[in-house]
């Protein structure tokens, strides 16, 4: 057992560290579908799914079994490659975006200290994934929601990574370990309350979830861009968003709401419980609100999360500036 | 780091040429932005990750974003595929090469008269000293590059107003 060196032990707990988290991030993401059916009918004074087992527990296997056997079919006038690849870059980006995230203490997969660009550029990279299944499946549906999806990705996108600045530039870092160490004593969403507010509602239209669902509104565009696909690389757009979800979730967590620290219970704990509130609020938004129209998207992004963001970066600044020490 | 550097250098060049030998356009721009991102590889390797993660935001994820769009509005088929096709015959490759074959030999040059800088250090410049460098001894290029970058928003903003249904108040007709 030379080979069995200090050195070799670390990178086989990293790697097994890495599958698991990937491994977690999507069957959590995949259990969500189930759980926001369940929720749904709840708050909606129904019965969701409660057939298939206890409560309806084993619907999720039910739907992966359906969803594995169907006929994989792509449409004779699609392009064929870019058809294709569309989901993988759609599941792919958002799993590697949770590389960054700092789960406790001593779990997490990547302590880069350029993590929270790391997800930016990985949300920037998953519009492709939509906009490639909007070209390449040759449907004016689903062109348009491509269309859409772009057009409100980078909109929003733009004060996604601008709101963040404020908790930036308080910590003096990039990285997410170095941001959750930051709220030991208060957490961000105090002195950040506009930065959370804003990355909340750009967080929301990145991961296309209603009310920012316009580019797949089932009454208008009948699905939008994944409209010509079936089996499972629909369900990899699917599971995709889910996990979209659990992203965007811990990163609100990570970023605003201290991420593992907590009173009493063990770290992972209250990542988790903190975590399950932000999907929880997610599914309650689709639940309780009516989709805005398009137009109005566009400019209330543009016209008042862009400004606030604006401000909000600026009153941070003097504030920082205000409580440095002098000679600086 | 230097077998990353080489392979993801490796990728760029295929994919760059992918580009120019590519007839369909959204294929084409398929490859630029693997091509984009295999630099922003090679700058992970070259220990500059902000530089690289920078250019994954605004040229792969940004940029590149908006071609591709351009080009799906444009709704070219076939005929564009025939268009190219004509375009990459070869007689219209020499040109280009002599001048491609120039600046190679130029490199090539320079880099056997000056033999310094070899290597990869593997040193990591961290986001603070770029931000550092970049607000202090080069702060006048940061700003002009800042006044060009407005004059050419505002020149936009011009250029796409709609003259007729400009009501007078800046505000277009509903």
């Amino acid at each position: 057992m030379s080979w069995l060196t200090g050195d070799v032990v670390d990178i086989i707990v990293a790697v097994i560290q890495a599958i698991v988290i990937m491994l977690v991030a999507v069957v959590v993401g995949a259990f969500m579908s189930f759980v926001e059916r369940r929720m749904l009918g709840l708050w909606q004074d129904r019965y969701g799914p409660n057939r298939v087992g206890p409560f309806g527990l084993f619907q999720l296997g039910a739907d992966m079994l359906k969803m594995f056997f169907k006929e994989d079919w792509i449409p004779p006038f699609a392009d064929k490659r870019l058809f294709v690849l569309a989901p993988m870059v759609s599941m792919g980006t958002i799993i590697l975006a949770f590389m960054v995230i700092p789960i406790t203490p001593s779990w997490g997969v990547a302590d880069l200290n350029i993590g929270l660009l790391f997800f930016m550029a990985m949300a920037g990279l998953n519009v492709y994934a939509v906009l490639f299944a909007g070209y390449a499946s040759a449907n004016k549906y689903a062109l348009i929601g491509a269309m859409r999806a772009s057009a409100q990705t980078i909109s929003y996108e733009v004060f996604l990574g601008l709101s963040l600045m404020g908790v930036v530039a308080v910590t003096g870092s990039f990285n997410l370990r170095d941001i959750v160490e930051a709220q030991a004593g208060l957490w961000f969403i105090v002195p950040q309350f506009f930065g959370f507010v804003t990355f909340l509602i750009a967080g929301i239209a990145v991961t296309h979830r209603h009310p920012f669902d316009q580019p797949e509104a089932e009454q208008e565009l009948a699905d939008g861009f994944h409209i010509e696909y079936s089996g499972m690389k629909w369900g990899m757009f699917f599971v995709g968003e889910y996990i979209g979800i659990t992203l965007v979730s811990s990163l609100l967590v990570v970023l605003f709401f201290g991420g593992w620290h907590g009173p009493l219970l063990p770290p992972f704990v209250w990542f988790a419980l903190k975590t399950l509130f932000f999907m929880m609020l997610f599914i309650l938004l689709r639940a309780a609100l009516p989709r805005p129209r398009y137009d109005r998207v566009m400019s209330f992004g543009w016209k008042i999360c862009l400004p606030l963001t604006l401000i909000n970066l600026l009153v941070t600044g003097v504030v920082i500036l205000l409580n440095a020490p002098t000679g600086q | 780091m230097e077998f990353a550097f080489y392979l993801s250098a490796a990728v760029a060049i295929l994919a760059t040429i992918g580009v120019v030998t590519g007839l369909n356009p959204v294929h084409a721009l398929l490859n630029l932005i693997v091509s984009l991102i295999a630099i922003a590889m090679v700058f992970f390797s070259l220990g500059a990750p902000f530089a690289g993660i920078l250019e994954i935001i605004v040229y792969a994820g940004a940029i590149m974003v908006l071609f591709v769009f351009v080009v799906m509005m444009l709704n070219l088929g076939e005929v564009v595929v025939a268009q190219e096709r004509a375009w990459l015959k070869p007689g219209v490759w020499v040109w280009p090469s002599i001048m491609a074959g120039v600046l190679l030999g130029l490199l090539i040059v320079t880099l056997l008269v000056d033999s310094t800088g070899f290597g990869i250090s593997g040193e990591t410049q961290t986001p603070q000293e770029v931000g550092t460098l970049l607000f202090g001894p080069y702060l006048v290029a940061v700003e002009l590059a800042a006044f060009l970058l407005l004059a050419a928003l505002v020149t936009a903003t011009h250029v796409g107003r709609d003259e007729k249904r400009d009501d007078g108040r800046g505000e277009g007709v509903k």
